[in-house]
């Protein structure tokens, strides 16, 4: 099966849903996830069905990357990413409906969702574009369909102001990035004369080309693109937009944007990296912004309340690890040593699982408690063992303690950058690690540590149900992660 | 699966079967016994007439990787493994006798059992791994399943910030030690992780002078940390005495020996010259072990923290062993490490007893308590001889070759380290004041009017002491049990390390 019927696919199955939407009886609408659940999982057996074509010639490859099969893990990551989103969706749908309803009315508990759920799937398609875009124009069009649709789905819960105003948020500074990334693009054309990735690569290598243009399209392209993952000093929204979205959205965000844009970052940054004239410079700004990034992540999440928004700064923190590996992007001298991809690569595929996890678990919580506040967690390993076994093993996975996926990626991140003598980093790294030990534990504490006088105070002990679907991908994922954290080469052999 | 794999990895699985529902006590108390005597197995397979190689291996390959040192899951013992592996093994056995039945529990009490699993299977890991990076993984797995025993299930009001304070101190020491390790591997050529071809690496082609001071400096505040050196020792005290009994237990009587394990192990084969140039570091920080250590313990008002800090004290020894780098000196180290884990965990199951009995350790609210409960007297005494040395004990034995090893060499003139033998000699008499003065304050003189008698120890908790006590007192008899092992292991390490 060619590869883009990937793509093809999954647009038809978000068309068909919403289909369903317009068509079915209300009372049936919540299967409209489920066909999106069940079709994302066929694309997902699909993706090791790919056959790369023979020629690439033709206008299409000029778009589309051929022969990329670190694309396909993208893929895979953007459809896992979207499959799960779905199950919280589900879940989460009481608390859309309550937002959505007109509150003199009422409302159907079905209403109101079909858009919810489609829209995520037609994001999957322009996450799947993404992972292979290899020009300008076909990553600035995918780039712009998944945002677009974020813009929506953030403000979905339109009666509720935070989800409002992350919205607008999101909306104003989203625009100013597509602007800073247009300019970007716009000059990269004009010293290469290109909009193809190779191409430019190979005009950035000459060594007469006007550098300081060439670096001031960089800087443009750096602004871009440090705002879609997250990196400091343009990661003010991650915040409030985390906080305000509704938490299958705000997971969306978290893992599938970010994946998306680090897959960008590699490809646009790559070229500049290559560039023996371009290489230091572009170097020393992407140290300095990782630097930023580690520390500002890592230092404000520590006396973070609430647990959504600890999230979102850990997800900074992440970036910012992620961004040390870009960083540290060996020279052409160094032969043989760690490739920033494969690091950038697997870092994210253990995010993935260990973000997953974790906004499982407070999707499920959020039905039975109000709020996300870290204190509302209290006596959680009484109400759920499960929960809170998941929601530990999520913890230290993103804190990086050994034998979780989550090592293997600061492990490597590490590795990186002291085989590349960026010791700044590295230190700056280790401290962010430590504060991560802090604020990823301090969940633990109202988990697992509420006395007995706590729940004197009045507040019912009942079980928290788990829906089964939740359940089951819950059980994936923490399964994954150990397994992944004793052996990296389950998820390496995925994509190498 | 070879043998070490399962000893390694059944009390995970069983940690696993817990959680999903199988009875905690009796599946911990099943799998420390089968770990027990697989390890009793392997130490009877164990040939002693190979000299010092690995023995037993056992390797699984997981990633080969461009720019990546190979990695794969590896087993195998070496003398000093296998005396750490009986260690482990043998004080797991125990703390898991002397925990609450699940019943008396207040809350979790499979997560109760479950921690310690992971607590023991995290040190028998990490003592028979012979992949560098699962030496350091496997020591890791303790660290959650700490912080979460001494929060929920610790002693005293502020266990909470003592959980924070052990698991943030331990996190940083863990971070320092995988930098010094990362340097370490990158430095040797960087195409493998495992510990014997790394070892071979650095006698052929060993890393510049500077480049080993860098790595053992990172791999000494690593260990260092983890093993409680001067002045890393803050954390430790407080902790066990927060800390449930068999936590108390593993982490004082096996976990912190990690530290100096992979001092020997690791650092001292890695960056021999880095070693030297730290030997007159190494002496000092010991003595503060010793003596300022030794003193602060004599300070102390209550059993629990006397006896946390002078499992701190203790480890100066085992530097000085090492420092000595003779063949005597470090197989007393290597003995020392057992004897002292078997020992402090043996005070430290007693202490939890009388803990939990008398609801207090203060030494001015305990006394006379000898006549109520003769039985654990008498076996506390033996303990407190132990500890502070006297014949007939593992530590004796152990102590005898650490200061004549060390003090080996004295004809050819006095240096650093005959000097520090002679002060660390004080550390015997430190010892035994306050051991002394421990045992007549809480088990002589007048009884206290609100002291009520409870019974004496029963069976349940009798048989666990007398494990441990028969295996100080049959080391301590005979020595060579142990030595024959330690001994072609340290002569090994002694050539690598030239």
């Amino acid at each position: 099966m060619p590869v883009y019927f990937l793509e093809i696919i999954v647009v038809a199955l978000g068309l068909l849903m919403l289909m369903v939407d317009a068509f079915a009886k209300i009372e049936e609408k919540r299967s409209i996830a489920w066909i999106g659940m069940v079709g994302l999982l066929i694309v997902l057996g699909l993706l090791f069905a790919v056959k790369w074509p023979e020629s690439t010639h033709g206008p299409f490859w000029q778009f589309y990357s051929a022969n990329d099969q670190i694309s396909l893990f993208y893929k895979g990551i953007a459809v896992i990413t979207t499959i799960i989103v779905l199950i919280m969706a589900v879940d989460f749908r009481h608390i859309v409906v309550a937002q959505t309803a007109d509150p003199e009315k009422g409302a159907h508990p079905q209403s109101g969702l079909g858009e919810f759920v489609a829209l995520p799937v037609f994001a999957c398609a322009g996450l799947m574009l993404m992972a292979s875009a290899n020009n300008l124009v076909s990553i600035f069009v995918s780039l712009e369909t998944v945002t677009i649709t974020f813009y929506i789905l953030v403000t979905y819960m339109r009666r509720n102001v935070g989800s409002l105003e992350a919205g607008v948020k999101y909306l104003i500074l989203g625009a100013l990035s597509t602007g800073f990334l247009v300019y970007g693009f716009a000059w990269l054309f004009g010293i290469t004369g290109s909009m193809q990735l190779s191409e430019i690569a190979s005009s950035l290598a000459d060594p007469e080309v006007n550098s300081a243009a060439a670096l001031f399209a960089f800087a443009l392209i750096l602004v871009a693109l440090a705002f879609k993952v997250g990196g400091a000093p343009f990661h003010f929204w991650i915040p409030d937009v985390y906080q305000g979205a509704p938490t299958p959205i705000t997971a969306f965000l978290s893992v599938g944007s970010k994946a998306a844009g680090f897959i960008i970052f590699l490809r646009l940054i790559g070229p500049f990296l290559a560039s023996d004239v371009l290489a230091e410079k572009a170097c020393l700004v992407l140290t300095i912004i990782a630097g930023i990034t580690l520390i500002m992540g890592n230092l404000a999440a520590i006396p973070q309340k609430n647990f959504k928004r600890l999230l979102a700064y850990s997800s900074v923190a992440h970036a910012g690890f992620l961004l040390v590996a870009l960083a540290s992007a060996p020279t052409k001298s160094a032969v043989g040593s760690l490739s920033p991809a494969v690091v950038v690569t697997f870092y994210l595929g253990a995010y993935l699982l260990m973000t997953l996890l974790a906004f499982l678990v407070v999707t499920t919580v959020r039905n039975s408690i109000v709020g996300e506040e870290i204190d509302s967690y209290k006596g959680l390993a009484k109400r759920s063992p499960f929960l809170a076994f998941t929601l530990i093993i999520a913890m230290a996975s993103l804190a990086g303690i050994p034998l979780t996926a989550g090592f293997y990626g600061k492990f490597f991140v590490f590795k990186i950058a002291a085989d590349q003598g960026n010791w700044t980093l590295l230190i700056i790294g280790l401290i962010g690690a430590a504060s991560g030990f802090y604020y990823y534990l301090k969940i633990a504490v109202p988990v697992f540590f509420a006395t007995a006088s706590d729940e004197d105070s009045g507040e019912e002990i009942s079980c928290i149900p788990v829906s089964a679907p939740a359940r089951a991908a819950m059980v994936v994922l923490t399964v994954a992660i150990i397994a992944a954290g004793v052996n990296p080469n389950l998820i390496i052999m995925l994509f190498s | 699966m070879s043998i070490l794999e399962i000893i390694v990895f059944l009390p995970l699985l069983a940690a696993l079967a817990i959680g999903m529902g199988a009875p905690a006590r009796y599946t911990a108390l099943s799998t420390s016994m089968l770990v027990l005597i697989m390890s009793l197995v392997s130490a009877i397979q164990f040939s002693t007439s190979i000299e010092g190689t690995l023995q037993m291996v056992s390797t699984r390959p997981l990633l080969e990787m461009a720019g990546f040192p190979f990695l794969s899951l590896s087993f195998g013992l070496d003398g000093i493994s296998l005396v750490m592996l009986l260690l482990s093994a043998i004080v797991m056995v125990a703390a898991v006798l002397v925990s609450p039945k699940e019943a008396e529990l207040e809350s979790h009490p499979r997560l109760y059992y479950l921690s310690l699993l992971l607590i023991s299977g995290g040190a028998l890991g990490a003592f028979c791994s012979t992949d560098l990076f699962f030496l350091y993984a496997f020591h890791e797995l303790a660290l959650i399943p700490t912080f979460l025993m001494i929060g929920i299930f610790g002693a005293g009001s502020d266990r909470l910030k003592t959980a924070w304070t052990i698991t943030i101190y331990l996190g940083v020491g863990s971070l320092v030690l995988l930098v010094g390790l990362i340097v370490a591997v990158s430095g040797l050529g960087g195409s493998t992780f495992n510990i014997e071809e790394l070892t071979a690496l650095a006698i052929e082609n060993p890393m510049t002078s500077q480049m080993q001071n860098w790595v053992f400096f990172l791999l000494l505040v690593g260990f260092g940390i983890l093993v409680s050196l001067f002045p890393f020792h803050s954390w430790a005290a407080p902790a066990y005495a927060a800390a449930p009994t068999p936590v108390a237990m593993l982490h004082a009587g096996v976990l912190k020996k990690f530290g100096l394990y992979g001092i020997i192990r690791v650092a001292l084969p890695f960056a021999p010259s880095g070693a030297e140039s730290f030997l007159n570091v190494i002496l000092f920080l010991m003595l503060g072990n010793i003596i300022y250590i030794g003193l602060v313990t004599i300070a102390q008002k209550s059993l629990d923290r006397m006896l946390g800090y002078s499992s701190v004290m203790h480890m100066g020894y085992i530097f000085l062993g090492l420092a000595a780098g003779n063949e005597l000196g470090m197989s007393g180290a290597v003995l020392l490490m057992f004897a002292h884990g078997i020992s402090i965990a043996l005070l430290f199951a007693m202490s939890g007893w009388l803990r939990e009995k008398y609801g207090t350790l203060a030494f001015d609210k305990l006394g006379g308590i000898g006549k109520q409960v003769p039985k654990l007297t008498l076996i506390f005494g033996f303990a407190a001889f132990a500890s502070a040395g006297l014949p007939g004990f593992a530590n004796f034995a152990a102590e005898v070759e650490v200061f004549i090893g060390a003090f080996a060499g004295a004809e050819d003139g006095f240096g650093w380290i005959q000097w520090a033998t002679i002060i660390s000699l004080w550390g015997v008499v430190i010892s035994a004041v306050y051991m002394l003065r421990a045992y007549r304050s809480i088990f002589m003189g007048p009884i206290p009017k609100k002291v009520e008698a409870p019974d004496d120890v029963g069976w349940d908790t009798r048989l666990p002491l007398l494990i441990l006590l028969a295996a100080l007192m049959a080391v301590g008899f005979v020595p060579e049990i142990l030595n024959q092992y330690i001994r072609p292991a340290v002569v090994m390490i002694l050539t690598t390390t030239g």
